[in-house]
């Protein structure tokens, strides 16, 4: 009754593809958005902001990414924290100041602007994610996944080991200095909630709105014709060549992206072993496998969960029942991943099936055949 | 779903609203996780602590005093969220025990105008106080550490060190590769050389390093770990049979739970230290009335008297000073955290002041200044003796090679100062 294509006449070609064609959707859309941009920025405050928003969209993005490549084009990614990674470091060089050495003699780029910093990162972190892509012609599956797997281990050791990476500093790490957008800082320390928040969300709706067009589009149909059978999309003339790399550097260029943000605008400081360790590239597949693979809205649901879950965890069990730290803090292993699995087992599609249930239910409602 | 679990988180967050306490010392804990071994005796001893000064003396000055506890497990985006959790509930001062959420914190606290303590870990180079005038790290840190153990090794080798091979097993992170550059500046100095053997997170995993260790012999391995990498380090080192004497350890890498999994082979292993070890001290007569036989004990109460046990009691104690020296110069015992900075700077630990406290001879003496946030660099080493079952400390205190470490320090806060657009100056 209330969720319904019924009379939502369409009178053209444009009309009837765009989007969200459903009437309700795209108020919905809109209403988000509003949300988003309009309410959420002037309620915030460091904590909501810090623990909350920013890892949200940051994994966001994160998680987008590598739906692309795991659930639209079928090619499993254990590397993602390694181009989190590349994306991190790529944006700490050009943001302080790219230098390059040849023969000698020192060529040193002015900084660039955090946001060029943070989009040039994306496509240097592309580059790097094709050319780990390139197994991805001749293996498939578990070989695939043990082979970004060494992309994760080899990026991270590469990070710890060239000092150029990290300017020379003594400790390895990287931190990001001070940088604003239209004189409003974004990075650094200064920053107001309001503006890192924007930030992210910023380039979050664009990635997204770019990734659900792909994924309509015809590189999307190639893709997903590559993941169901790879051997039939070949025969109807999709170039695999083109699709996995394609896909590869698309998912790279999101990763890469999140690498950056998550380095520049919410950690400030970075230590690649820590940071971006295995974890980091499980914690994103979880996202994408709990959310639904396959699906933008998935990805959303997924980072919110996975993000979100534990904060509340902690904040209920130590704040809410006043109960030891440590106790605490095995409880949520526990229940997250208890969570997980029962999840799993009763809807293994995810949370956008989930969505898609509650909404083909809608359809129906009140008068289900 | 989303919108329900954020308005449940906001319920949470609502229910558990600041307590207003007059002092809160805010404890970012790792009880889980690899390095709880470390995390959990530190926790218990900076808890036990403040326990202490409520129940005995009511206080500091007579405000009583909280210690909200946060869980890290030496994550750094953890350790970002429990800063941002406890920063409003008005927290004097961060004491992180992490290298890499210190890192993370250094601009936020100094944004913030919350004082940092990092005792023995941290940015070094935050010594220089007049680039960092919110982070401290007295009484010793890893420089200077680096320095005392070539000290020592100098001493053993009776003066003469040229052409000895030293190896540094470290944990491959910005705690571990700190001190390197020292390392690399004293062997030109003293004719040794130097070889380097990384270690990852979280390190259970040390086969190839102690396999080279054993292929190239040197003469003293110095090792740089934390949490489950050090019991992995000394059974490996066991192993192959390194003598354990010429096996030192940084100050994390020296509680009894590092060297208990190695049985008696770990007999002999040194580590360095910049606090006295053991429970003989007046103050455990103290806690043992007003905290553990009231049960007031933190954690399960089974680390009381071990080293890092004794480094939280230590820290609980140079923060609480710092605090009652805050209260003098402001006349006031309600204290703001720029308050506690200021407290923080002209702190003095002299031998009576620490007999008063029931821990003589329990630390090094220092006074803190503006242009120095670091204490003197003096640290002792203590050996493991496996029959007993305790460390027993068997050199004095030693300065470190302030001629090395000095302008090193100098060098990196400058290069920080430069590249964060900072103006040192003391006023």
């Amino acid at each position: 009754m209330f969720y319904r294509e019924a009379g939502d006449f369409k009178t053209s070609y444009p009309k009837d593809s765009q989007t969200f064609p459903i009437k309700l959707d795209r108020f919905g859309f809109f209403a988000v958005l509003f949300i988003g941009f309009a309410i959420i920025p002037f309620v915030l405050n460091d904590y909501w902001v810090n623990s909350v928003f920013l890892p949200f969209l940051i994994y966001a993005i994160a998680a987008i990414g590598l739906n692309l490549l795991v659930g639209y084009c079928g090619q499993v990614s254990l590397g993602t924290g390694g181009f989190m990674a590349v994306g991190a470091y790529a944006c700490y060089k050009l943001m302080t100041g790219l230098d390059i050495w040849i023969g000698g003699v020192e060529y040193a780029l002015p900084p660039i602007n955090i946001v060029f910093s943070v989009i040039l990162a994306g496509l240097i972190t592309a580059i790097v994610g094709v050319l780990f892509g390139l197994p991805s012609l001749r293996i498939k599956g578990f070989y695939l996944a043990v082979a970004t797997l060494a992309a994760q281990f080899f990026l991270v050791w590469l990070f710890n080991k060239w000092s150029w990476a990290y300017n020379y500093s003594s400790s390895g790490q990287i931190n990001a200095p001070e940088r604003s957008v239209f004189g409003v800082p974004v990075t650094g320390s200064n920053t107001e909630p309001w503006a890192v928040y924007l930030f992210c969300l910023v380039f979050l709706t664009v990635l997204a709105l770019i990734a659900r067009n792909l994924t309509r589009g015809s590189i999307g149909r190639k893709w997903m014709a590559i993941r169901d059978m790879d051997i039939a999309a070949e025969i109807i003339g999709v170039d695999p060549l083109k699709a996995k790399l394609s896909a590869f550097a698309v998912s790279s260029f999101f990763i890469g992206i999140a690498g950056a943000l998550f380095f520049s605008v919410y950690l400030g400081a970075v230590e690649v072993g820590e940071v971006f360790g295995i974890n980091k590239s499980f914690l994103v597949l979880f996202m994408v496998i709990i959310g639904g693979l396959g699906s933008i809205f998935g990805a959303f649901a997924g980072a919110a969960f996975l993000v979100l879950l534990p904060v509340f965890l902690k904040n209920t069990l130590v704040g809410g029942l006043g109960w030891p730290t440590d106790l605490a803090a095995h409880l949520e292993f526990m229940i997250v991943g208890g969570l997980i699995i029962t999840f799993l087992i009763l809807e293994p599609h995810g949370l956008a099936q989930l969505w898609r249930i509650i909404k083909e239910k809608l359809r129906l409602w009140p008068f289900p055949h | 779903m989303k919108m329900k679990l954020a308005t449940l988180a906001l319920g949470a967050v609502m229910a558990a609203g600041p307590a207003m306490a007059e002092l809160v010392f805010p404890s970012l804990s790792y009880r889980t996780g690899p390095y709880a071994a470390g995390g959990i005796p530190f926790a218990d001893g900076y808890a036990d602590y403040f326990t202490l000064l409520n129940e005995r003396d009511g206080g500091i000055g007579g405000e009583m005093i909280e210690v909200p506890e946060c869980e890290t497990a030496y994550n750094t985006e953890k350790g970002v969220e429990c800063y941002e959790a406890t920063k409003d509930l008005g927290s004097l001062v961060y004491q992180p025990l992490s290298t890499g959420i210190t890192y993370q914190l250094i601009p936020k606290i100094t944004a913030d105008g919350i004082p940092m303590l990092t005792s023995g870990l941290g940015r070094t180079s935050a010594k220089n106080g007049a680039v960092f005038p919110w982070v401290f790290n007295f009484p010793a840190n890893y420089w200077d550490g680096a320095s005392v153990a070539i000290k020592h090794i100098i001493e053993e080798e009776g003066g003469d060190i040229s052409g000895k091979k030293i190896a540094l097993v470290y944990h491959n992170s910005a705690y571990g590769k700190e001190p390197i550059r020292t390392l690399e500046k004293l062997s030109e100095k003293h004719g040794y050389e130097l070889t380097l053997q990384a270690v990852d997170h979280p390190g259970q995993e040390q086969k190839s390093q102690w396999l080279q260790i054993r292929r190239e012999r040197p003469d003293y391995v110095i090792m740089y770990g934390w949490g489950v990498m050090n019991q992995v380090a000394i059974q490996e080192a066991v192993n192959i049979r390194f003598p354990m004497e010429n096996f030192i350890g940084i100050w994390w890498s020296g509680s009894e739970n590092d060297v208990k999994p190695a049985g008696d082979g770990a007999h002999g292993y040194k580590a360095l230290t910049f606090h006295n070890l053991g429970d003989d001290y007046p103050l455990y007569d103290d806690l043992k009335k007003h905290v553990f036989d009231k049960d007031l004990a933190a954690g399960s109460g089974d680390q009381h008297g071990t080293a890092i046990y004794n480094r939280g009691l230590y820290a609980a104690m140079l923060v609480a000073e710092a605090a009652k020296t805050a209260q003098e110069i402001h006349d006031t015992s309600k204290i703001t955290p720029a308050m506690m900075r200021d407290g923080m700077e002209a702190l003095e630990m002299t031998e009576e002041k620490m007999e008063s406290l029931g821990l003589p001879r329990f630390g090094p003496e220092f006074k803190v200044s503006c242009e120095n946030h670091g204490g003197n660099g003096y640290a002792a080493i203590g050996q493991w003796d496996a029959k007993a079952g305790e460390w027993k400390l068997v050199t004095d205190y030693m300065q470190s090679d302030q001629e090395i470490v000095q302008p090193l320090i100098e060098a990196d806060s400058m290069a920080y100062a430069e590249e964060n657009g900072i103006t040192p100056g003391c006023n």
